[in-house]
C-alpha cells in the first residue's frame, strides 16, 4: 500500500455519514441496478416461457438451501465483526470476518460441485434459455461473492492490528447485499418451478 | 500510516443470533412450503419470505432504518427504476403478441417445450 | 462523525511526502488535477481519431467510391467500422471523458474548497481502467477483421454473430472495452458523488454549490442508475459472441429486442449525462460574463433533477419503427414531448441571466453563447423525432444525425471549448491568446452549420444512415442531392482544419502564454481564489463559504463581484 496520507477531503462529513461508509451505499446502489436488470430480464423471460419449468426441476434444492444457510450464516459473522469493531476489539472483529470469508469460500465450493455435477449431465451455459440466465445469474453473483472475500481478508488483516476498524462496517454492509441478492436468487433458481 | 478511526457506534447492536435464527426458520419454511402441490403455497413460501428475510437483513444487519433517510431513499430510486425498467420492457419480451404484432418464434419454443415436457400443475 | 471542526484550517501536508519523481508526478499519481489532465488529454487524443474517422466517411459520402487520402479505398465493411468507431470513440473516449471526468476532477475539490478527491487512489484507479479501455478499443483496429463494424448501438444478431459483421474479434474487444469503460466511471462517479456531498468547505450548503458541480454530480449519478441493466445486456451479448449463447436469439428463445432496449435504457438517460455537464459549464461561463447573479439557481437545480428523473422514461422513441407495441410506442411519445419543457425551462434561464447583464464577448463567452444557440436547435429538431408518427418517416436518416449532432456537437465540442478557454488560466498558469481563440470560435461555428443544415435537407428528402455509398443503393437516397453531401463534406474540412488554430494556441500559450492571475476573470468561485496552477494541496489555508457562488452585480459593493470564501 503506498504511503500517502489521506486528504482532508476524506475526513469531512457534510452529510453526517462517514465518507467511507457513504461510499460504500453508493456501491450498493449501482449494484442494485446491475444485479437488478438482470434479475427483471430474467423475471420476464421466466414468466414468459412456462416451459422452462422442465429445466428449472434440475437444480439441486437441497444445496440451494445449504448455501442460503450459509450465507446467512456468513452475514451474522459479519454483523458480529461490526459489533466487535465497534467495541475497539480489532483482533476480534478480524477473526470474524475470517469467518466470514470462509462462508463465502464454502459457498463457492459447493457451487463448484454442483456445476460440475450440472455440465456432467449436460447442462451448460448454452444448453437452452433456463440454463443461461441460470449461470450467468449465479456467475455474477459468485463473481461479487469472490471479490467480497478478497476485500474482506485485506481489511481483516488492517483491523487485527485495530487500524482502519470504519472499513469493517463497509466490508460488511456489501456482504449483506450479496447475501439479500442470494436471498431472491434462491427462490427464482432453486425453487419456482 | 492510517489512525485508529474511533467509530462512535451510530447503531445500537440487537441480539444478532436470535435474528439469525429467525432467518433461518423461515428458510425452512421456504423450502417446506416449495414442496408443496398447491401453487399459491409455493409461491408465498419461496418470494413472500425471500421479502421478509430481505427486510430483516437489510433493517438488523444492515441497519437501514437507523441511517440518514437519503439512504434509503437511494436505495428505493434504484429499485423504483428497475420497476421502470420491466414496465416498459416486459410488454415486447415478456408477452409474445400485442396490438397487431406476434412474436412466432417465441410462441414456437413455448409450444414445443410445453409437449414435450408435460407438467402435473 | 462531523469531523469538519476538527479540520477546519488545517493544511494538506504536503510537505510531509516531498518532491515527487515523473513517474509518480505524472503516471502515478494520486492528485485530483493531474488525473483530470490525463483524461483530458487522452481525450484530446481520441477526438483527434474520432475526427479523422469523421473525415474518412464524410470523403466517403461527398466524393463516392474515391481513394480517400491517408486512408484508401472505403470499402463497405471498412466504412461500417469507421461509422461505429466514430460513434463509440465520441461518446464514450471524447465528451464523457473531457466533460465528466477531467472537469469533474478538476473543478470539484476545488470548487467545494477541500485538497482532493475523498478518495484520491480510487480516482487513480478509475483513470487506469479508463486508459486501459482505451488501450483496447485502439488494439481492435489491428486485429484480423479489424474494428467492430455493427453501430455504437451493436443490435444483435449482427453485433453477436461474426458470421454477420465480419469483425468477430473486433466486436469483442469493443465490448469489453465498454465494459472497461463503465467501470472506469462508476467509479469516478461515485467518488465525484460522495465527495461533493461529504468533503464541502464549512458554510457551502447545499444550494451555495457551483451549478457545474451538481451537474456532474446528477450526470454521475444518472449515469450509474442507468448503465447497470445495460451491463447485464453487454455480458449477455458476450456471452452470445463466444458461448454460443441465445440470450438474443429468436431461434434459440432469445429476442433481439431485449438488447435494443437494455442498450436505450442506458442510451437515453446517457445523452443528458453528457448534456448536463456542458451546460453546468455554459452556466458559470455565463454568469462571469454577463457580471450577473445566475437568474434561477434552484430551478435549474430543481429542472435538471427532473430532467434526471424523466430521462429514465423515454428511451423507446429510439425503437418507434422496430417492432415495439403501439401502446408502448403511445406512451413514450408523451413522455418523449414532456423532456424537452424542463429543457427548454433551462435555456430560458440562461437567457434570462443575460437579460440586463454587463455583457463582454471573450472567447469563453462566444463559445458559451454558441453553445445556447446551436443547441436550440439540436433541441428543436428533436421533437419531431419524439412524435412516434413523424419518427416513422424520419428514423434511420439523415435527419437523425443531424439532429443528434446539433446536440452532441454544442455538448462535446462547444461546450467542452468553452470550458478549456475559461478554466485554461487555472489550469495552466498562463492565459490564452484571445485573437486565436476567436479565429477558431467563427472557424468551428459557421462551417459546423454548413456541414449539418444540409443533412436536415437530405434527410427529410429521405437519405438513410449507415449506407456506404449510393451508388450502389440508390433506392437509399435523393441522388439529386449529392451536391448537399459534398457541400457537407468540404464544410468539415474547413472545419478540421481550423482547429489548427486552437492546438497552436493551446500548446504554444502553455509556454510562451501571458502568466495568469490568481482571479483573471473575476469570479466569485473558489476555485479562483488559489494560485494559478493550484499548488498540491489546493489551499493553504481551506477555505470557509459565507455566501452562494453567483453574487455578481451588487449595488453598494466596490467590486461588481463577492467572493464565496470573503468573510465580509
Amino acid at each position: 500500500m503506498s504511503s500517502i496520507a489521506k486528504p482532508i477531503a476524506n475526513g469531512r462529513s457534510a452529510t453526517g455519514i462517514p465518507t467511507a461508509r457513504l461510499i460504500t451505499w453508493w456501491v450498493i446502489a449501482s449494484e442494485i441496478v446491475i444485479f437488478g436488470g438482470l434479475l427483471a430480464v430474467y423475471i420476464m423471460h421466466r414468466l414468459g416461457h412456462p416451459e422452462w419449468g422442465a429445466a428449472a426441476a434440475h437444480t439441486n434444492t437441497v444445496a440451494g438451501a445449504f448455501n442460503t444457510f450459509v450465507l446467512l450464516t456468513s452475514s451474522l459473522c459479519a454483523v458480529l465483526a461490526h459489533k466487535a469493531a465497534d467495541e475497539h476489539n480489532g483482533p476480534r472483529a478480524a477473526k470474524l470476518l475470517c469467518l466470514t470469508s470462509l462462508g463465502g469460500l464454502i459457498f463457492l465450493t459447493i457451487k463448484g460441485f454442483e456445476w460440475a455435477k450440472d455440465i456432467r449431465e449436460g447442462f451448460v451455459i448454452s444448453s437452452g434459455g433456463f440454463w443461461s440466465y441460470y449461470y450467468t445469474l449465479a456467475g455474477l453473483h459468485g463473481l461479487h461473492v469472490l471479490a467480497g472475500m478478497i476485500i474482506m481478508l485485506i481489511v481483516a488483516a488492517d483491523a487485527a492490528k485495530n487500524q482502519e476498524l470504519q472499513r469493517v462496517e463497509c466490508i460488511g454492509l456489501y456482504w449483506h447485499f450479496v447475501d439479500i441478492v442470494w436471498i431472491f436468487l434462491f427462490p427464482l433458481l432453486y425453487i419456482a418451478r | 500510516m492510517s489512525e485508529t478511526m474511533t467509530t462512535e457506534s451510530h447503531v445500537h447492536h440487537p441480539d444478532y443470533v436470535k435474528i439469525w435464527a429467525v432467518l433461518v426458520a423461515l428458510l425452512l419454511v421456504s423450502v417446506g412450503g416449495a414442496m408443496s402441490n398447491i401453487r399459491g403455497v409455493v409461491l408465498v413460501a419461496a418470494f413472500g419470505v425471500a421479502l421478509v428475510k430481505a427486510y430483516l437483513v437489510a433493517k438488523n444487519f444492515m441497519h437501514v432504518t437507523v441511517e440518514k433517510r437519503f439512504v434509503p431513499y437511494l436505495l428505493l430510486m434504484m429499485i423504483a427504476f428497475i420497476v421502470i425498467l420491466f414496465a416498459g420492457v416486459a410488454p415486447d419480451v415478456m408477452k409474445h403478441g400485442g396490438l397487431r404484432w406476434s412474436n412466432d418464434a417465441a410462441k414456437q419454443t413455448v409450444e414445443s417445450g410445453m409437449k414435450a415436457a408435460p407438467k402435473n400443475e | 462523525m462531523n469531523a469538519q471542526a476538527d479540520h477546519a484550517g488545517l493544511v494538506h501536508d504536503g510537505a510531509a511526502h516531498g518532491e515527487p519523481g515523473f513517474f509518480l508526478k505524472y503516471c502515478w499519481s494520486t492528485d485530483h488535477k493531474m488525473i483530470a489532465m490525463q483524461y483530458l488529454f487522452t481525450g484530446m487524443i481520441m477526438a483527434v481519431l474520432g475526427g479523422f474517422l469523421a473525415y474518412v466517411f464524410r470523403m466517403q459520402l461527398g466524393f463516392p467510391n474515391q481513394n480517400v487520402p491517408g486512408f484508401g479505398l472505403v470499402t463497405p465493411g471498412r466504412y461500417n467500422a469507421v461509422v461505429t468507431m466514430h460513434g463509440s470513440i465520441m461518446i464514450f473516449w471524447v465528451a464523457m471523458p473531457v466533460l465528466i471526468a477531467a472537469f469533474g476532477n478538476f473543478l470539484i475539490p476545488l470548487m467545494i474548497g477541500c485538497d482532493d478527491m475523498a478518495f484520491p487512489r480510487i480516482n487513480r484507479l478509475s483513470y487506469q481502467i479508463f486508459l486501459l479501455s482505451a488501450i483496447v478499443l485502439l488494439a481492435s483496429f489491428f486485429v484480423r477483421g479489424g474494428a467492430f463494424g455493427g453501430a455504437w448501438t451493436a443490435y444483435p444478431p449482427l453485433s453477436a454473430s461474426g458470421a454477420y459483421n465480419l469483425t468477430p474479434i473486433g466486436a469483442t474487444l469493443w465490448l469489453l472495452a465498454v465494459a472497461l469503460e463503465f467501470v472506469a466511471f462508476l467509479l469516478g462517479g461515485i467518488n465525484f458523488t460522495v465527495t461533493a456531498m461529504n468533503s464541502r468547505a464549512p458554510g457551502m450548503k447545499m444550494f451555495d454549490i457551483p451549478i457545474v458541480v451538481w451537474m456532474i454530480v446528477l450526470a454521475s449519478v444518472i449515469f450509474m442508475a442507468s448503465a447497470g441493466p445495460l451491463i447485464a445486456g453487454a455480458v449477455m451479448l458476450l456471452f452470445d459472441q463466444t458461448l454460443s449463447t441465445g440470450f438474443y436469439d429468436p431461434t434459440r428463445g432469445g429476442d433481439p429486442l431485449l438488447w435494443q432496449h437494455l442498450f436505450w435504457f442506458f442510451g437515453h438517460p446517457e445523452v443528458y449525462v453528457v448534456l448536463l455537464p456542458a451546460m453546468g459549464i455554459v452556466a458559470e461561463i455565463l454568469a462571469v460574463f454577463a457580471r450577473k447573479k445566475l437568474f434561477g439557481y434552484k430551478t435549474i437545480l430543481y429542472t435538471a433533477w427532473a430532467v434526471g428523473v424523466l430521462s429514465f422514461v423515454v428511451w423507446a422513441h429510439h425503437q418507434f419503427v422496430a417492432g415495439i407495441d403501439p401502446r408502448m410506442a403511445n406512451i413514450f411519445s408523451i413522455t418523449t414531448m414532456l423532456i424537452s419543457v424542463p429543457i427548454a425551462e433551462m435555456v430560458f434561464l440562461y437567457i434570462a441571466t443575460l437579460y440586463g447583464g454587463s455583457i463582454t464577448l471573450d472567447t469563453p463567452m462566444l463559445w458559451a453563447l454558441g453553445f445556447v444557440a446551436e443547441f436550440l436547435i439540436g433541441g428543436v429538431t428533436g421533437i419531431f423525432l419524439g412524435s412516434s408518427g413523424t419518427d416513422i418517416y424520419l428514423h434511420d436518416t439523415y435527419f437523425v444525425i443531424a439532429h443528434f449532432h446539433y446536440t452532441f456537437v454544442p455538448i462535446a465540442i462547444i461546450a467542452v471549448f468553452a470550458g478549456i478557454y475559461f478554466w485554461y488560466p487555472k489550469m495552466f498558469g498562463r492565459m490564452m491568446n484571445e485573437t486565436l481563440g476567436k479565429i477558431h470560435f467563427w472557424g468551428t461555428v459557421i462551417p459546423f452549420n454548413v456541414i449539418f443544415i444540409p443533412l436536415f435537407i437530405t434527410g427529410v428528402a429521405g437519405d438513410q444512415r449507415r449506407v456506404y455509398s449510393y451508388a450502389q443503393f440508390a433506392e437509399q437516397s435523393r441522388p439529386a442531392l449529392q451536391h448537399l453531401r459534398t457541400t457537407s463534406t468540404i464544410a468539415l474540412l474547413v472545419m478540421l482544419t481550423f482547429q489548427i488554430f486552437f492546438l497552436i494556441n493551446f500548446f504554444w500559450s502553455l509556454r510562451h502564454g501571458k502568466r495568469a492571475e490568481a482571479n483573471p476573470w473575476r469570479s466569485t468561485t473558489l476555485e479562483w481564489t488559489v494560485p494559478s496552477p493550484p499548488p498540491h494541496g489546493n489551499f493553504s489555508v481551506l477555505p470557509t463559504v459565507y455566501r452562494g457562488p453567483y453574487e455578481y452585480g451588487l449595488p453598494g459593493r466596490a467590486d461588481d463581484y463577492w467572493p464565496q470564501d470573503a468573510p465580509n
